[in-house]
């Protein structure tokens, strides 16, 4: 039988140890909440661009822009992974990377070959190991990301597949479902994806445009793209703190099963040690 | 009661304000503007600048943004605002930022690299104990 003083040093230890995961739960929680406020924060810009955008479209259907072009036969395919920067979130990130690597394996396949930028540094010691061409990243964007930390990493991408180098580009991300499910996605960035075309406008009318048509639809375009990319992130960020939740209150439960079980094992050694050191005593009063 | 236009100021990051007004100006990128209730549909790029929101009471609200997009309709005014300063010179240098960290992550020079290599190592390690521990507790019962 262990010695009981091993025992309770152990408790005190694991003690310790649920402190930690039960402030780091707590924490979790309400960063949580401040990131879902951030995520329904960035939505009416998005929602507003996307209208003009589809207008815009719509009126100057004599100028397409690239990112709004049919699909080309594909070679190459961007990808942005979005990840967290940091660990003890389940398997947040690692769920991710398995639906990853099977979409990667499917355009493999097909002879499709990808590229990657990345955000977060999770995402970067994957492809360290993994493999795979990394054409730009961004990490340490902290609980608050700015849309100004992102525009490089997009530019990269969006200038490669205005180059041809990239025939599409997709982000991949968590989808913040409920503060218990988290889902993996794969969205299409660009060509983007075509809405809804005919809003019901009862009568043709158009802007007046400063300067000119192209150059607003350029700049919004970019914009727009970059705000869908800030939007996976922010999302991410929502899901990596409500992982984290999850798991630090997993592991302050089992941290307090495990207390129990060992107070038990510590009791019976106690209680051991008692009734052996009287039944010594005993023997010896018997032997005098 | 005067006419009044409703304004939405938006940005990436969260909305910034939304109300009414009787007027609101906002430097375009052709010069300043000012936009009436009933104001014809009208679109434009917005340089670095004021925006002015103008209330029914006479008072004005300021707000400074970085540039964006003006997009005016009869009865609403939207104003894509950037949270960042941006020009070409700018995003590219961004851009060749973004590239930059990219080669030098792959390089493997960068101590924090490491430790996430590390760690990532170390997640593996853990996962591979747990499979054993797993296996002995199966084989024993």
């Amino acid at each position: 039988m262990a010695g009981a003083k091993e025992i309770r040093t152990k408790i005190a230890s694991i003690k310790s140890t649920q402190k930690i995961t039960k402030a780091m739960q707590m924490v979790a929680a309400s960063k949580m909440r401040k990131a879902q406020d951030r995520m329904s924060a960035s939505r009416p810009y998005a929602e507003k661009m996307l209208q003009v955008i589809s207008h815009l479209a719509q009126a100057t259907p004599e100028y397409r822009h690239s990112f709004m072009a049919e699909e080309r036969p594909r070679k190459r395919v961007g990808y942005i992974v979005v990840s967290s920067d940091r660990g003890l979130c389940g398997g947040l990130n690692s769920n991710l990377f398995r639906r990853l690597i099977a979409e990667i394996k499917e355009q493999r396949e097909a002879g499709v070959e990808p590229v990657f930028c990345t955000i977060g540094s999770k995402a970067l010691g994957f492809f360290k190991r993994f493999g795979g061409e990394i054409k730009a990243q961004a990490t340490h964007l902290g609980d608050k990301p700015h849309v100004e930390d992102l525009i490089g990493t997009v530019k990269v991408m969006l200038d490669a597949f205005e180059a041809g180098e990239v025939d599409a580009i997709y982000v991949v991300s968590n989808e913040f479902v409920n503060t218990m499910t988290q889902q993996p996605t794969i969205r299409r960035l660009v060509p983007l994806v075509a809405g809804e075309q005919n809003d019901g406008m009862p009568y043709h009318w158009d802007y007046i445009y400063e300067p000119d048509a192209k150059s607003v639809l350029d700049a919004l375009l970019t914009r727009y793209i970059e705000s869908l990319v800030y939007q996976a992130v922010v999302e991410n960020g929502a899901c990596e703190q409500s992982a984290r939740m999850v798991a630090m209150k997993a592991a302050s439960d089992n941290a307090g099963n495990l207390i129990g079980e060992l107070q038990l094992v510590y009791n019976k050694a106690r209680q051991a040690a008692i009734t052996q050191e009287i039944s010594e005593i005993v023997g010896g009063a018997a032997a005098v | 009661m005067a006419m009044t236009i409703r304004v939405d100021i938006v940005s990436a990051e969260g909305a910034i304000h939304s109300g009414s007004a009787t007027m609101v100006y906002a430097t375009a990128e052709m010069g300043e503007v000012g936009i009436a209730p009933r104001h014809t549909a009208f679109i434009s790029r917005l340089k670095p600048g004021d925006v002015r929101v103008e209330h029914e009471n006479g008072n004005q609200d300021h707000f400074y943004i970085s540039g964006g997009m003006l997009e005016v309709q009869p009865n609403v005014v939207t104003v894509l605002a950037d949270t960042a300063i941006r020009a070409h010179d700018l995003d590219e240098a961004a851009a060749l930022e973004a590239k930059r960290r990219a080669e030098e992550a792959l390089a493997g020079q960068t101590a924090e690299f490491e430790y996430a290599r590390a760690q990532a190592e170390l997640a593996e390690a853990v996962a591979q104990l747990r499979a054993i521990e797993k296996l002995r507790k199966l084989k024993r019962s």
